[in-house]
């Protein structure tokens, strides 16, 4: 037997075209997801050099980032029209499936890849997303592109590539009740920072990880680029096979068990060697919020706001300083008491139909406060038809939420679900950056559990400290 | 792309870390089809208030930056999203060179494929240059065939970046065309290769 590998290293190996001694490598990629905001460069770009899609059958297009969540037949803005209009037109021209706004799958191209089959252990995905690192969550080797990348892999099927840094990430003991795959990555990014996986890809290992349902390790990885890994995974699993059983794009029924047991032995090698390894401890883990404009600026539910006279650098105090006046908050006040106006409950991060039945648990048979506007976005239309049947929508609805279409919505605003300047949500997203929710707007990231009590009470509370709803 | 070899600027200094590309070109505006035009948006949210006016405060709106080519900027620049929209903003206003401490690595990618040079110094250099370009017109030149940045004044530093983006920038070539010269190896590749 040869030298103990990680799974980074064993899907490196088995997608290299071309390797030259210091340089990158070729790489080869096996899935290209596409969507409508950073695509249309790129087949531009094809265009003007006469050139095609190498391989359409591997590349495959949604609207989301746009697409309005209400009145999807009228769409209103002219300029998010026109950006849907050319994936369509490129998709056609090109031969490449596309799941468009009315289609039965359309989603955030992150929830629909791995609900439809696509995603799966040992590919090469890329995406013109930041989130791709999502689809690492099966063993995939995933991580987001530019457009000029992405015009590349759609002439080539290929693209240039060091081989990366690899970082264990390893977290060891159990998550307490109330206690989410959310909390655990805020806080893993809380405590080493906002840049620590610069330059490395991420595999989450521990008892934590090996825990966690797919849908929750879908949202670890997701938020793999807001420690600035490009790519996050976890080894392969039956809990992975498990859920790609029966999928649309999953091996059929007769080969699955197969190709089921090749991605098995993707899983790291006992013994293989890490670039480095950093480790917390899941015990230690309270529900958390964020208080600041980037994604490491979190504290526990119990906690206070930082205050900038105890910062260690000069620096430090000074994002501190910023942070507190674009937030509204003051130094050292507890995160409890602050009062919030909106609710946002979806993205790529937490939208599939296990957060929305994790939300719904504690919003059944209460009602969203009086000044509190809340929404839900389902990540994509599967889970919405999936929700409604099991009447998620009804709990919701009930409670004084608005029940929406699927998309990216008010992760980014682009679609006109906007958070009014100076005005403050409780966001089950992933970036709490300046803007990111609408000019001056004030994000705050949490859990869907947190964000659904956050919309009953008016402000944050610890999910835990609920009396469990009556059935 | 453009060739870029050698190039001397004025700095425009902007003292924060974490940078994100949200910043450097807000959403609202990647509704666009082209590569071009999106200067004009560039830290949208830190230029222009809410009625779309100019804010004075802001450095970046000073006059005296108008003609500034080389960013100077704190740690992790461009973090966050891939949107390629941040470099072509930042190309589109006129910079050419982004000085750093550190970068995000989609944004760094980005930039040189867009025959943007990102140059990593230290922290301590950084603050220089940064303090340098505070207190008055400071001009830098940054020489990629020797890696090199320096000022008529006696500061020097030298940077790294790996082999393969260095000749791409050097000679802006089209990495697609680079890529398909290699075509007979993706074809057999991909005789060999089974994707479920």
């Amino acid at each position: 037997m040869g030298k103990p590998k990680t799974v980074i290293e064993k899907i490196w190996d088995k997608h290299v075209v071309h390797h030259e001694a210091g340089r990158p490598d070729l790489l080869y990629i096996d899935l290209h997801l596409v969507h409508e905001v950073t695509s249309p460069q790129a087949f531009e770009g094809l265009r003007m050099k006469k050139r095609r899609v190498r391989q359409p059958h591997l590349t495959f297009a949604t609207m989301d980032h746009n697409v309005p969540t209400i009145h999807r037949n009228v769409i209103k803005d002219e300029v998010s029209k026109k950006q849907m209009d050319q994936l369509q037109k490129n998709c056609d021209e090109f031969g490449i499936p596309l799941a468009d706004i009315h289609h039965k799958h359309q989603g955030i191209v992150h929830v629909i890849g791995p609900e439809l089959g696509l995603t799966q252990p040992g590919k090469t995905i890329v995406c013109g997303d930041s989130h791709t690192s999502t689809h690492g969550a099966f063993g995939a080797l995933a991580f987001g592109i530019g457009t000029s990348e992405v015009e590349h892999v759609l002439a080539t099927q290929t693209i240039w590539q060091s081989e990366p840094k690899t970082l264990n990430v390893k977290v060891d003991g159990k998550l307490g009740t109330g206690v989410t795959a959310k909390d655990l990555i805020l806080a893993i990014i809380g405590k080493f920072g906002v840049k620590f996986g610069t330059g490395y890809v991420i595999e989450y290992t521990g008892e934590a990880i090996r825990d966690l349902s797919m849908e929750g390790r879908m949202t670890i990885c997701n938020m793999s680029i807001e420690a600035g890994a490009r790519a996050g995974l976890v080894s392969p699993d039956e809990k992975t096979v498990e859920f790609l059983r029966g999928r649309k794009y999953a091996p059929k029924e007769e080969d699955f068990d197969q190709v089921a047991s090749e991605w098995l032995d993707l899983a790291t090698d006992e013994g293989a060697v890490y670039d480095a390894t950093v480790e917390i401890n899941a015990n230690e883990i309270e529900p958390q919020v964020t208080w600041g404009t980037n994604p490491s600026m979190c504290i526990p539910i119990s906690g206070n706001i930082p205050n900038p006279d105890n910062a260690e650098t000069e620096s430090d105090r000074n994002e501190i300083n910023h942070a507190l006046a674009y937030m509204g908050l003051e130094a050292d006040q507890p995160i409890s008491t602050v009062p919030i106006e909106h609710v946002f409950i979806g993205s790529c991060t937490n939208s599939r139909l296990a957060d929305l039945e994790r939300a719904a648990s504690i919003i059944k048979g209460r009602t969203v406060h009086p000044s509190v506007r809340a929404i839900v976005v389902p990540g994509s239309q599967s889970v919405k038809t999936e929700a409604e049947e099991n009447g998620l929508d009804i709990i919701f609805k009930d409670a004084g939420f608005e029940w929406r279409g699927a998309g990216c919505s008010m992760c980014l605003a682009m679609n006109g679900d906007i958070v009014p300047p100076g005005e403050r949500c409780a966001s089950t997203s992933n970036r709490n950056f300046e803007g990111r929710q609408g000019a001056g707007a004030r994000t705050h990231l949490v859990s869907p559990e947190m964000a659904a009590a956050a919309a009953i009470e008016g402000k944050f509370v610890d999910v835990r400290s609920l009396p469990i709803p009556t059935a | 792309m453009e060739p870029l070899k050698k190039h001397t600027g004025l700095v425009y200094p902007l003292n924060r870390a974490n940078v994100d590309t949200d910043q450097i070109i807000p959403k609202q505006f990647l509704k666009r089809i082209s590569r071009q035009g999106f200067g004009q948006f560039l830290f949208y949210n830190w230029r222009f208030d809410e009625k779309d006016q100019l804010k004075p405060d802001f450095s970046l709106n000073d006059p005296k930056y108008t003609d500034a080519s080389i960013l100077v900027a704190g740690d992790n620049f461009g973090c966050g999203s891939s949107r390629e929209h941040a470099p072509w903003a930042l190309q589109d206003f006129g910079f050419k060179v982004i000085i750093a401490p550190s970068f995000a690595d989609i944004f760094y990618n980005n930039c040189t494929k867009n025959g943007i040079l990102p140059v990593k110094l230290t922290d301590e250099e950084v603050q220089q240059l940064i303090a340098n370009a505070e207190a008055d017109d400071y001009y830098l030149t940054v020489d990629l065939e020797e890696k090199i940045v320096f000022d008529s004044t006696g500061f020097e530093a030298d940077f790294d970046l790996a082999e393969y983006p260095r000749e791409m920038l050097l000679n802006g070539w089209d990495e697609i065309s680079v890529t398909l010269s290699h075509s007979s190896k993706i074809d057999a590749f991909e005789t060999k290769h089974t994707v479920h």
